[in-house]
Parts: C-alpha cells; sequence; structure tokens
C-alpha cells in the first residue's frame, strides 16, 4: 500500500533490528533430516489460519502484478479502458517525453548526493554514540526523534524554516555574514540541497543501526591491536571498516531503494497537482509518475514508467550485490 | 568519573589528552542534539504566538520567552473549514482499524508457519519473504485501478468507501510481521502446545489461549509500527480520500503550506498535533521495544 513509498517511520528495516536473525537465514535453519508429515486435521487448520494471508496474496499482489504487465501495453485512462499498444509506451518514454529524461536526471542526482551523504553521516553519529561515556542514552533517545515522526510534518517545518526571506535558516546565514544565501525551494540550483538539509535531520535512524553493529564488535579485537602498538586511525581501518561493512551494505541497499521511491515531503514542498519546483527542479521519478497516473489519468503510461523504474532498481541492487562481494566482509 | 566510563583503549592514555577527547564527542552530541531540538523550539515558539504577531523575526526566537497563547492550538483544533480535531479522530479511526487488522492476521498466519506442519510450507514460507521485496511502485497503479473500480474509493453516500483500500489489506497479513511474529512464537516452548494437546485443546485453542497470550511483547512491536505507519501515512489516504470531512492529519496539514493567505502559528500548531502521538507513543514504547524483541521464554 501507499504507506510503503518512503514514508519514514515503519521502514521495514526497522523490523530486523534487535537480534532478530535475517530473512535468508530463517530459510536456511529449517529443520534438517525427513520431518513428520502434519495429520490431515493438522494441515486443514494451517491453511485455515493462512487464508487471511492466501487471499491477500491472491487479491492485492498477484491480480495486480499480472494487471501492471498488461497495463504497461495499454493506453488505459483513468475513467476509459485502454487498447493493446505494443511497445508504444516505453518507445514514448525513450523517445519523446523530455519529462522522463528530466526526472531520471532528477533521481540520479538525487542518489548521488543522498547515498553517501546518508551513509557516512550516520556513521560519523554512530562513532560518536558509542563512546563509552555518560548521557549517551540520552543524546541516542533525542537524535532518533525524527524517524518517528510524519514525513509531511517534517516537511512542513522544513520549508518553513528554508524560507528564503524570512526562514530561521537564512537568519542565521546573514547573522554570520552570508549575504545572500540561497532561497532553497525556489532555486533550481538548491531545491536538491533544500530536501538533502531536511532529510540529514533524520541522521539518527542509520546511526542507531549502525552502532547495533558497532556494538558487535569484540572489544578484545580492539585491546589485542593496542597492545600491537595500532593508533585510532589504524584500529578504524582495520577491525571497525571491516566488521561494519555488512552493515554498511544492508544501509547503501536501504538508502539507494528509499531515494529511488522517495515522493511523500516532495509533494508537500512543491504543492499539489503533481507540480515539481522551480524548472522541475524537484521532478523526482515518482512525482512524475504520480503526476502522469493520477494528475492527468494516464494509467497506462505511468504503470510502463513504473516497470522501467523497477528495471533501474534492480540493476542498482545487482550492482550493489556484485560490489559485495568485493568489499563486504563477513565473520566467519 | 568512574573507572568503566572510561573507554578500554584509552588504558594508558594521559588524563589531558583524554580530557580533550570526551570534551570533544560531547561538543560534537551537543551541536547535534541542538539541531534535532531547536527546530522544533522554533516550531513550539511559532505556536504559542497569538494571531496578531509575526512569526518570523529576526533574530530567530529558538524557544518561547513571551508568549504562551495555547489558544493557537485550540485554534487549530476546531476551527470551522479545517478542525484537526476531526482529522485527528479520522487518523486514529483508521490507525486502530489497522492495528486490530495487523495484530490478528499476522498472529493467526505466524502461528501455522511456526507451529503446524503442513504441505508446501517451506515454499509458502519462501513466498512470504520474496513478497518483501516486491516493487512497490508497480503495484501502486494497478493496485489503485482495482479498488477505483469497485467503488472502494472517496466517499459514496456519506460512507468513506477510500478507506476500505486503507484498512484491509491490513486484515492479510504483512510479510515483515509475519516474519517476526514467526520467529518470536518459535522461541515459545513446544512443550505447551503437547501439553494442552494431551488436555484435548484443539489448534485454534492453542493458538487463542496459550501462543497468542505469549507472544504479547510482539504483537506490541506490531501494535507501534502500524500506529507509526498509518499516523504518518501521507501517499494512501491522497490517493483515496476525496472529503475533506474524511481527511487524515497528514493529508490537511501538507495543504497548507502552498494554501495562499497561511496562517503560520496555526500551521505550526497543527504540525505540532501531526508530531505528538508518534512522540507519546515513541516515549512509552522505547524500552517495551527493545524489551518485546529481547524477553524470550515464559512466564510461570
Amino acid at each position: 500500500m501507499g504507506q510503503q513509498l518512503g514514508d519514514q517511520g515503519a521502514r521495514g528495516e526497522q523490523l530486523s533490528e534487535g537480534g532478530t536473525a535475517t530473512p535468508m537465514a530463517a530459510l536456511a535453519d529449517r529443520p534438517s533430516g525427513r520431518r513428520k508429515p502434519g495429520s490431515h486435521g493438522e494441515e486443514r487448520a494451517a491453511y485455515l489460519f493462512l487464508s487471511p494471508w492466501l487471499i491477500g496474496v491472491f487479491f492485492f499482489l498477484l491480480v495486480p502484478l499480472g494487471w501492471a504487465i498488461w497495463l504497461g501495453f495499454t493506453d488505459e485512462q483513468l475513467l476509459r479502458s485502454g487498447n493493446f499498444i505494443g511497445l508504444d509506451n516505453y518507445v514514448r518514454a525513450f523517445t519523446q517525453d523530455e519529462s522522463f529524461y528530466k526526472a531520471l536526471g532528477v533521481t540520479l542526482t538525487w542518489i548521488v548526493i543522498a547515498v553517501p551523504l546518508f551513509l557516512i553521516s550516520g556513521l560519523l553519529v554512530a562513532l560518536l554514540l558509542n563512546q563509552k561515556m555518560r548521557g549517551m542514552s540520552f543524546f541516542r533517545t533525542i537524535l532518533y526523534v525524527p524517524a518517528v515522526l510524519s514525513g509531511v510534518a517534517i516537511a512542513v517545518l522544513w520549508f518553513t524554516l528554508l524560507n528564503g526571506e524570512l526562514g530561521a535558516v537564512n537568519q542565521v546565514l546573514r547573522s554570520i555574514g552570508i549575504e545572500n544565501p540561497p532561497d532553497w525551494f525556489r532555486d533550481p540550483d538548491f531545491a536538491l540541497w533544500g530536501v538533502a538539509i531536511m532529510s540529514i535531520w533524520g541522521v539518527g535512524t542509520n546511526a542507531i543501526i549502525y552502532l547495533a553493529g558497532l556494538q558487535n564488535i569484540p572489544p578484545d579485537l580492539y585491546e589485542a591491536a593496542s597492545m600491537d602498538g595500532a593508533g585510532p586511525w589504524a584500529k578504524f581501518r582495520n577491525i571497525t571498516l571491516p566488521l561494519l561493512s555488512p552493515t554498511m551494505f544492508f544501509l547503501l541497499i536501504g538508502e539507494l531503494t528509499a531515494a529511488l521511491v522517495i515522493i511523500g515531503p516532495i509533494i508537500v514542498i512543491s504543492g499539489a497537482g503533481g507540480a515539481a519546483g522551480p524548472a522541475d527542479s524537484l521532478l523526482f521519478y515518482m512525482l512524475l509518475l504520480y503526476r502522469v497516473g493520477f494528475v492527468e489519468g494516464q494509467m497506462g503510461y505511468a504503470a510502463a514508467l513504473a516497470w522501467i523504474l523497477t528495471v533501474i532498481g534492480l540493476l542498482l541492487v545487482w550492482i550493489t550485490f556484485r560490489l559485495e562481494k568485493r568489499f563486504v566482509f563477513y565473520q566467519s | 568519573m568512574t573507572q568503566n566510563a572510561i573507554p578500554s583503549s584509552d588504558y594508558g592514555r594521559p588524563r589531558a589528552r583524554r580530557l580533550v577527547h570526551m570534551a570533544f564527542v560531547y561538543a560534537c552530541l551537543v551541536a547535534l542534539t541542538l539541531f534535532i531540538l531547536l527546530p522544533l523550539g522554533w516550531m513550539i515558539t511559532a505556536a504559542l504566538k497569538p494571531d496578531n504577531v509575526p512569526v518570523f523575526t529576526f533574530p530567530p526566537e529558538w524557544f518561547p520567552t513571551e508568549y504562551f497563547n495555547f489558544g493557537t492550538f485550540v485554534e487549530a483544533l476546531t476551527q470551522p473549514n479545517e478542525p484537526y480535531l476531526r482529522f485527528a479522530a479520522n487518523s486514529l479511526l483508521l490507525a486502530s482499524i489497522n492495528i486490530v487488522g495487523a495484530v490478528l492476521s499476522n498472529s493467526l498466519i505466524a502461528y501455522a508457519f511456526a507451529r503446524l506442519e503442513f504441505r508446501g510450507k517451506n515454499v509458502l514460507f519462501a513466498i512470504v519473504l520474496a513478497t518483501m521485496l516486491l516493487p512497490a511502485p508497480v503495484l501502486l497503479i494497478p493496485q489503485f485501478l482495482l479498488f477505483f473500480n469497485i467503488g472502494w474509493y472517496g466517499t459514496v453516500d456519506g460512507f468513506p468507501a477510500g478507506y476500505l483500500p486503507l484498512t484491509v489489506p491490513a486484515f492479510t497479513g504483512n510479510p515483515f510481521f509475519i516474519f517476526l511474529l514467526r520467529q518470536y512464537m518459535r522461541t515459545i516452548p513446544k512443550e505447551l502446545d503437547e501439553a494442552a494437546r494431551i488436555d484435548g485443546a484443539g489448534f485454534w485453542t492453542i493458538y487463542w489461549r496459550i501462543v497468542l497470550p505469549l507472544s504479547v511483547p510482539a504483537l506490541v512491536v506490531i501494535g507501534v509500527f502500524t500506529f507509526l505507519g498509518v499516523w504518518n501515512d501521507f501517499f494512501g489516504p491522497l490517493l483515496y480520500l476525496d472529503d475533506q470531512n474524511w481527511f487524515t492529519v497528514p493529508l490537511a496539514l501538507a495543504r497548507e503550506v502552498t494554501k495562499v493567505g497561511t496562517e503560520w502559528n496555526i500551521v505550526m500548531a497543527a504540525t505540532l498535533i501531526a508530531m505528538l502521538p508518534p512522540l507519546i507513543v515513541y516515549g512509552f514504547s522505547q524500552n517495551k521495544l527493545m524489551g518485546g524483541i529481547a524477553s524470550v521464554g515464559i512466564r510461570g
């Protein structure tokens, strides 16, 4: 449903915090050897217990998924059923639609800005929180606050703070001597940076996940390294980074997919009706999809655009998994 | 300073360097805390101003000193054209239905995967995991058309038909919650089931009287995540609701900033209203969330 689409707060990845094994590990831990089959009554009961899920998978997943494939080949409109038009939608996107390339450009630029920014800032904050000093649980509690707040509320707040003339951020910038601070969301060159500032307010989300990874590193590794005369940088480079690389990889996949489907806060900032900021500088891919499908009602074309986004997403994830083999270190 | 307040890697470091190190860490953390809290403080300050006082000042006011006009909140909650009390009630209604649906459906489904033996179990569980990876954008258009075509959209004869696509799917389970609960239920000793079977209990009784009560910590986690997800959801209500009477808080709030002639103190009060319930839930559940996942085993 809609709530899977990039709203903060309930992102599924948070569920795997706190020591639950990963889904893939769960598949592997099936009991070894032959299992005694359940009795006839047990089997019937099992399918009864499963029936809500079976019904849901059929009606809300399989049927829409099949329909989505068909829709991509039609000129379906919201209030008029469409005809089969072959690959026309896909040809149109790649050869005639300038806003398609604009949206790809905005989204890829955002990935280049957001993914490294959030991965590195989260790590730095986690390193601070991992110091064994007093008051850390207080700082941790405060830093995690934005993660539970509504994305719309956060967008409204930062839209106000980043107002060009009156906003508090620019007041501060002027008072420290920057005479012409950027007009953030009304300047095509700075709109994406406004979104970045707004998003980095939620740095605590990644920091908490990194922190769990940091606390899983055995302390005796550091002690042994100290005895060998290793300095702080050597310890970070040779112990922390390699042992944290699985966490980093997990966050990388999460940030990559989140960056591809960001939309809610963008609609708040750029206004209803599919507007996309000055010179379409906030035309994220999902905003284009929303505009084409729900504002203009071109459901067939929107379905085709969704498939293109999915293929791009799968490609990026596949490339990331290829890199995993080279850069991610798993403790045996 | 107690001995265990010093990181192990600091043994033997000169005292002066240790103090510099601590001062640096605390300075960074205080700066970060201010970065999180000052925007919230500015928002509260603005919300507490009466209508005739400018919200934007130079220099910015980061915490309330002069005005404490709680009437702004009353106004935001009860103003006739945009009553946030009504929107909050709508959001709470949706959240309650979703929580009931999520707790019921996911526990039923997870019980089958955790406790019962049946043909195709591994295949079906692999499908649960696979649906975690399904790309949401692809399902967006056909799911909307499906609901739209069967009339689950907007308002029909005063009934919010658009609430159906925002609630019914919760009753069919969620792969993340199924996985979480199944892992949790596997930690409940099977001897309890077997003892109950000997006493003549059926599968339903075992689910209802033994497994469900013992899964409460995990169910609380699911309830909290569901509440946060539904209360904060914007895109779903944006697609399916067309009558302002049935708007949720984020949907109503999103329209405020681009409106002409915005009253900023009211908008900031409304933003605070949107933030408060998640903050309260976070405050209460922070320990329970961690404890819920960690605590394993049975009472009595």
